[in-house]
Formats: structure tokens, C-alpha cells, sequence
């Protein structure tokens, strides 16, 4: 699939996505990332340094949140640029054992800009946990055909 | 503990090259929670004219956070990492990552600003591959704001 700038508009949805997340996916996202920051697998560390518990990597949020567009580009190198400010935490909660999620992100996208000297696209992303935001100014440019 | 104000416009050398394996982009494909096919199978990357897997888009932050690891860890900086929040966090990429390259990183300390007790830190790391003709390859331009929280905050 490639995309068509002449086919985009400013506005047009690229479509949402739910991302569960449980306490594995913070261990297996630390031993994949090497950030091995306790605050992300350990409840009594979180809780010493005045967290309300474990939180999630705000690298894994920002790096989940994209596959979004990704997968809507068709090729995931076609991300030339992403950046993002990081707002609020992602409590995750202890559900070990169960099949239940220990936190639920959602993603939704938006066509923020585009470029049709440089051919590119701005995606603009709301990603939100339990009603808010947890970032912010979560843009990523896609290279177009 | 007090951040050192001396730290803005400090660089870091290159030091180590960092191999990027088949097996680690599918791991930390795997930890993003992505299912496209050019980051698992090699005819699937192809395909789309790429030489061999993709890294996901913030795959380089493994490279940009062992770069950073040298001034959080320089005794000099007063950075105590256990006060360090993630603050925000840019990918430029100059060319795709993919499997087979060999990657360094060029750190580079952009700001340094008081901040209540503590301090706000923004760092670049330039990503770079060395072509067989000794000549650096730019392939990715990663920033990085973190907040050091001071005491009581």
C-alpha cells in the first residue's frame, strides 16, 4: 500500500487502538530497552520514591502509541520523525495470574499537517489512560509517496 | 546534591558500537506491542526495499540511553538517577535502522536549566554509521529532556 498526499486531509482519522498492558509487558519491555528503572516492576521502590505504584516506561508508551502508524503507513521507516512530551504517568496494576490487563492505553489518530514540498504527513496522536492524557504533543511525520 | 551548570554545551565521544541484531529487533518489536512484518521477517522487509528487518521507530533509544548513560553516571554531573524523570523525547531519523548496522552515538548536553531545586537537561545524541570509506553516515538525531527533581519535589 503507499499513501497519497493528494488523498490525505487535515482532520482525516487514521483510526484508534486499545493497547492493554500488564506488569509482564514492563519487564519484557525493560530487558528489551535495558531501562531497568525499578519504579517500572517494583511496587515498594515506586511507592518509596512517592509514586502512587508501578508505572509504565514512558518509552513504552511513546513506542506502543506508534505502531498505530506504522502499520496505517505500511511501512514502518516510512516514520521519519516522532516526538512526544510526557504528561502524566500510566499507573499499571498488579494482575498477575489473572487474564485481566494491569492498564489500558488508547490511541487515536489524526492528520495534523501536510507537507507537499517535503511529501510528508503530520500524525497527530491523543493517547490517553483512564480519561487523560499522558502525552502530549505526540506528533509523527510520515514520508509519502 | 545540586545538577553542575557547566554540564550545557558538554559532549561526549563516541565510544562503543552498538550491533544491531535480527533477534533484538524482533524483541523489541515484540515489547512495543508491533505486529508489522518488515520488523519479524526478512522477505517481508525486502519487499519493501529495505536490505534486511526494520527497527521500530524508537528502537534507537537504546542506543540514545547507553549514550546518555555517560553523563548521568559522570560523578561530575550531580545527577542522581533515581530523581530522573523522563520529560519528552524526539526521533529524526536520517535513514531507516536495520539489521547489520553498526551504530555509535555522539552525545552532545543542549541545555541545562534551574528548575525549583532542581534541573531540567536536554541532550542530543547523533547516530552515525561508519561507511567502509571511514566517512560518517548520519542515521538518526535523537533529543531527550529530563527533569532531576530536587529535594522535596
Amino acid at each position: 500500500m503507499s499513501l497519497k498526499l493528494e488523498e490525505l486531509a487535515i482532520g482525516q482519522e487514521i483510526g484508534t487502538r486499545k493497547i492493554e498492558v500488564t506488569r509482564q509487558d514492563l519487564v519484557k519491555y525493560a530487558g528489551a530497552s535495558g531501562d531497568f528503572n525499578p519504579i517500572h516492576w517494583n511496587e515498594s521502590f515506586a511507592t518509596s520514591v512517592e509514586l502512587p505504584g508501578v508505572i509504565a516506561h514512558g518509552m513504552f508508551t511513546m513506542g506502543s502509541a506508534v505502531q498505530l502508524v506504522s502499520d496505517w503507513a505500511g511501512d514502518p521507516a516510512a516514520v521519519v520523525d516522532y516526538q512526544t512530551r510526557f504528561t502524566k504517568p500510566v499507573l499499571v496494576a498488579d494482575t498477575t495470574g489473572s487474564n485481566e490487563p494491569g492498564a489500558v492505553i488508547e490511541v487515536a489518530g489524526v492528520v495534523g499537517a501536510l507537507d507537499a514540498e517535503a511529501r510528508t504527513a503530520r500524525i497527530d496522536l491523543t493517547v490517553t489512560f483512564a480519561g487523560q492524557k499522558v502525552l502530549m504533543k505526540s506528533q509523527a511525520v510520515v514520508k509519502l509517496a | 546534591m545540586t545538577i553542575n551548570p557547566d554540564l550545557q554545551g558538554r559532549s561526549y565521544p563516541a565510544a562503543e558500537v552498538y550491533d544491531v541484531g535480527r533477534e533484538k529487533i524482533r524483541e523489541f518489536a515484540r515489547a512495543v506491542k508491533a505486529t508489522h512484518p518488515a520488523h519479524f521477517d526478512v522477505e517481508a522487509a525486502k519487499a519493501l526495499g529495505h536490505s534486511d528487518l526494520v527497527a521500530p521507530p524508537t528502537f534507537a533509544i537504546i542506543v540514545a540511553q547507553r549514550a546518555d548513560a555517560q553523563l548521568i553516571e559522570d560523578p561530575d554531573s550531580g545527577i542522581d538517577f533515581s530523581r530522573v524523570v523522563h520529560a519528552d523525547q524526539r526521533f529524526t531519523h536520517h535513514r531507516p535502522i536495520v539489521a547489520g548496522d553498526q551504530l555509535r552515538a555522539e552525545l552532545h548536553v543542549d541545555g541545562v536549566r534551574a528548575m525549583g531545586g532542581g534541573a531540567m537537561i536536554t541532550t542530543r545524541s547523533e547516530i552515525f554509521a561508519v561507511r567502509e570509506d571511514n566517512q560518517r553516515e548520519s542515521v538518526a538525531t535523537t533529543t531527550s529532556s529530563i527533569l532531576v527533581r530536587g529535594e522535596g519535589q
